[in-house]
């Protein structure tokens, strides 16, 4: 530890139990000035309990807080705001129907008497001038800003409120390679105005990036806390996961070739892609890299028949197919599980057993001739899944929105797995969940392969294309720029692909 | 240091993410598909108002233009409150019941136990906002969904009127309190003023002050509004106290004009109401609306009725064409609201 003068925040010995959940025991951390403290962790480890807590918004059973030496008791979130903390959660909270300024003085509007004054928006540039975020108009509407520039918008809510200690929860999970640096760019200078920076987040690489200090917890208890230069990358995996990651990857499906499960040719959909063609063979994992936009989402919604394809021919199995909707799609044998897990996936307000078994229903298995659902069988199946699939769940009538996004996800893969598909197609299988969790569904989808089934893997991550896929297509701006064999290639070739135009490839 | 632009390289060609990004360069604007959604509307009305006039030459008139302002007067007060609701993202349904229990309250309160009328309307305007805290506080307080409360008050307001009155009108001969719905003020019916009274206050309150910025933050992101330290139930309550008050005002209004307070009056005036703020482009999802656009959907619903009767087009077939109108503003609305979200 260093001078104890730069030490902003100490949390003391912090304890803190839920119903049936001990969610943190016996944790400390010092937090200081003009550094990045990265909190890592598995889902349910507790590291956004302990933030949570710094933020105001629990209270620990045992242990103490102290904030620039001074011992202090957060009676709220607005209390631990005040005194300089400041977090920037993950589902960004702002109000997307009001401007830069007024989100950003929300709560504390300059006024004029009775009345609002027009110099908010004075206030704010001179505000955004100071620390530098000169691309942002204090009178643009928020909705009509990215994901990163609401971010920015929620880090100068921060600054303009003079907050030492900024804590942001998985800033990164939602951004674009180039997004993610510019926030490292923010993140190094407030690091300069000796700002303390707590980063949480489930990307290791990224702490190697950008932290200068990282604390792992581990069921709720503190399982280290260095500075960054001391750890390797699988120290930090292994002090996050507690067991061998290790699975084989590298096993081929070995039963006939060239039994093609699904064939596309020239898929087009005006203004989103176009002459998609690729086949998918059994025991085959294509994987689509591209970046975000580039239409791999948009084929494989048009392939599900969730969109309408302008022209372009579906065969499933060699024959011909139009597929006009999901329901069709599933009859056919194919399975998706969507890009965004809380918009398209989850049924929020329904527990595990209903989320999981949604999809087969309709295909009767589960009725009666009189469409009755038939409960015995419905959680015998449910739970057969929850065990083999190793989900976490107290118990299978829990609602699923309290499950790990990891879990979560689980779920669903589930639901798709019950119907027994030929081909299943997994739009960004591990966004947002945790290290072994993500390790489970790598070796999830080379099983499937194994067993026979085609899968296709729609990921933003290279890595997690390269380690479980066999073929990889790249898109770029609605095309299919490159067909490559995993075995064959590397980031560097797909990224040319993903991102530069043809004409201006050079080699 | 820079802020990231709107990354052009990886959205896809043409799509929606690159429109967006281009609005997001456009100065001053809450919200653009506000202002094309009000286009809409004030489009509609144009529209409207074209048709009846080549209809019938009696329709675009002095006379009839302060006619059907007086006809929308009374709906327009309440709507100017029906847009702060629905802007925090609720709705009030009872505001037709209390119209009815406000008018036979001062009627009773005036000439019942007799109190001077000053004071009488004054008095049911206070209750009226007492019983509006309550249907608030159930909102905010105990966190029930708006539509059943609201429901529920409906029902439960009503029913006082009725017993209180035993269904009878009361009926009123004060020639001050007449004044309020049938006299004028120069060529200006009463009611027109006091509608006009209300607008201007409405309009201020919610773009002028902070009281206004939360009604919009509450709706717009409530949790984002409960961290920035704003008392969303405190706001809650304040919407719906303030629908009550209004509905009292209208009520009174409406007791005078039908020189009775009678326990019927203002039935299905929660629809008129509602069908006006919609169609002036607020959003039912909250966090979008402005008191110029419930004017506007206010003129609309009011010249559809007047304009239909002039050209002899009997009732039933009116109520057909308004619920055409709503269902077509709803269109635009989602049309409009498509361009910013996909």
């Amino acid at each position: 530890m260093s001078d104890s003068s730069d030490v902003v925040v100490q949390l003391q010995n912090i304890c803190k139990r839920f119903p049936g959940v001990q969610a943190l025991r016996d944790v400390s951390v010092t937090i200081e000035r003009g550094k990045v403290h990265a909190l890592i962790g598995e889902n349910g480890a507790g590291k956004s309990t302990l933030m949570k807590i710094l933020a105001g918004l629990y209270r620990p059973e045992e242990g103490r807080i102290f904030l620039q030496g001074q011992e202090v008791v957060f009676k709220d979130a607005r209390q631990a705001l005040e005194m300089g903390i400041s977090t920037i959660y993950q589902e960004l909270l702002l109000c997307p129907n009001l401007t830069v300024a007024e989100n950003i003085f929300l709560g504390r509007e300059p006024t004029n008497g009775p009345f609002l004054s027009r110099e908010v928006y004075a206030r704010c540039q001179h505000e955004l001038d100071r620390i530098g975020f000169t691309e942002l108009r204090p009178t643009a509407s928020v909705a009509d800003l990215t994901v990163a520039q609401r971010q920015m918008v929620e880090i100068a809510k921060a600054l303009a409120l003079d907050s030492a200690v900024i804590i942001m929860d998985e800033p990164t999970s939602s951004l674009t390679p180039a997004e993610v640096q510019h926030l490292f760019k923010t993140i190094r200078q407030l690091k300069q105005q000796g700002k303390a920076i707590i980063f949480i987040s489930h990307r290791i690489d990224e702490i190697f990036e950008i932290a200068d200090h990282v604390t792992v917890l581990r069921d709720g208890e503190l399982v280290g806390s260095r500075p960054i230069r001391e750890v390797t990358y699988d120290d930090v995996v292994r002090m996050m996961v507690n067991r061998e990651l290790a699975v084989s990857l590298s096993q081929r499906y070995e039963g006939r070739e060239g039994e093609v499960l699904l064939e596309a040719r020239d898929l087009t959909r005006a203004g989103a892609f176009e002459n998609v063609s690729f086949t998918l063979r059994r025991g085959e994992v294509l994987g689509f890299a591209g970046l975000i936009g580039a239409g791999r989402t948009e084929v494989m919604r048009a392939i599900f028949g969730i969109d309408r394809l302008d022209s372009g021919q579906i065969l499933v199995a060699g024959k011909e197919v139009t597929v006009q909707s999901p329901q069709q799609a599933i009859r056919l044998g194919l399975g998706m599980a969507t890009e965004d897990r809380k918009d398209d996936g989850l049924f929020s307000a329904l527990n595990v057993r209903e989320n999981m078994t949604i999809a087969q229903l309709g295909l009767s298995s589960l009725t009666d001739a009189l469409g009755f659902v038939r409960r015995d069988k419905e959680v015998e199946v449910t739970n057969r899944y929850v065990q083999s699939m190793d989900i976490r769940t107290p118990s299978i009538a829990t609602p699923v929105i309290s499950l790990s996004g990891g879990n979560q996800q689980k779920v669903i893969l589930s639901r798709w797995l019950m119907t027994e598909p030929k081909v299943l197609i997994l739009d960004e299988p591990t966004r947002g969940i945790d290290v072994g969790a993500k390790a489970e569904i790598h070796h999830l989808i080379r099983q499937l392969a194994l067993e026979g089934h085609g899968v296709i893997v729609v990921s933003s991550e290279l890595p997690e294309l390269l380690a479980v896929s066999d073929h990889i297509l790249v898109m770029r701006e609605g095309l299919v720029t490159a067909h490559l064999t995993t075995a064959d290639t590397n980031q560097e070739e797909i990224m040319i692909y993903a991102t530069i135009k043809p004409s201006e490839r050079t080699n | 240091m820079s802020l990231p632009t709107p990354a052009p390289a990886p959205k896809g060609p043409a799509t929606a993410a690159g429109e967006r990004a281009a609005g997001a360069t456009k100065p001053r604007s809450r919200i653009p598909f506000e202002r094309l959604s009000r286009l809409g509307v004030l489009l509609a009305f144009i529209f409207f108002v074209a048709v009846f006039s080549i209809a019938s030459p009696r329709f675009l008139t002095v006379d009839n233009f302060i006619n059907v302002s007086r006809q929308i007067s009374s709906n327009f007060i309440i709507a100017c409150a029906m847009t702060f609701v629905i802007i925090t993202a609720g709705i009030d349904l009872s505001v037709g019941s209390l119209v009815a229990l406000s008018g036979v309250l001062m009627a009773g309160l005036t000439v019942n136990l007799g109190l001077p009328w000053p004071l009488g309307i004054v008095l049911t305007l206070i209750i009226l906002a007492g019983v509006g805290s309550i249907t608030g506080l159930a909102v905010s307080r105990q966190k029930l969904q708006p539509f059943v409360v609201t429901l529920a008050m409906m029902t439960a307001a009503r029913g006082l009127a009725l017993a209180y009155t035993n269904s009878e009108p009361i009926f009123i001969t004060d020639k001050t309190v007449l004044a309020i719905g049938n006299g004028y003020i120069g060529p200006f019916p009463v009611p027109v003023v006091i509608a006009l009274l209300v607008m201007v206050l409405a309009y201020i309150v919610l773009n002028r002050t902070k009281l206004g910025r939360y009604v919009f933050a509450v709706g717009g992101n409530e949790e984002a509004a409960r961290i920035s330290g704003i008392n969303v139930a405190n706001i809650k309550l304040f919407v719906y106290a303030l629908s009550a008050a209004l509905s009292a005002l209208a009520g009174v209004i409406i007791a005078a004009r039908l020189y009775s307070g009678n326990p019927t009056a203002g039935n299905g005036t929660e629809l008129d109401v509602i069908a006006a703020v919609v169609i002036g482009g607020t959003s039912l999802f909250g966090g979008v609306g402005s008191i110029g656009g419930t004017l506007l959907g206010a003129f609309i619903v009011g010249i559809i009725s007047n304009g239909l009767t002039i050209v002899n087009v009997p009732y039933y077939w009116q109520l057909v064409a308004k619920g055409l109108v709503i269902y077509v503003a709803m269109m635009i609305d989602k049309q409009t609201r498509g361009i910013r979200e996909k």
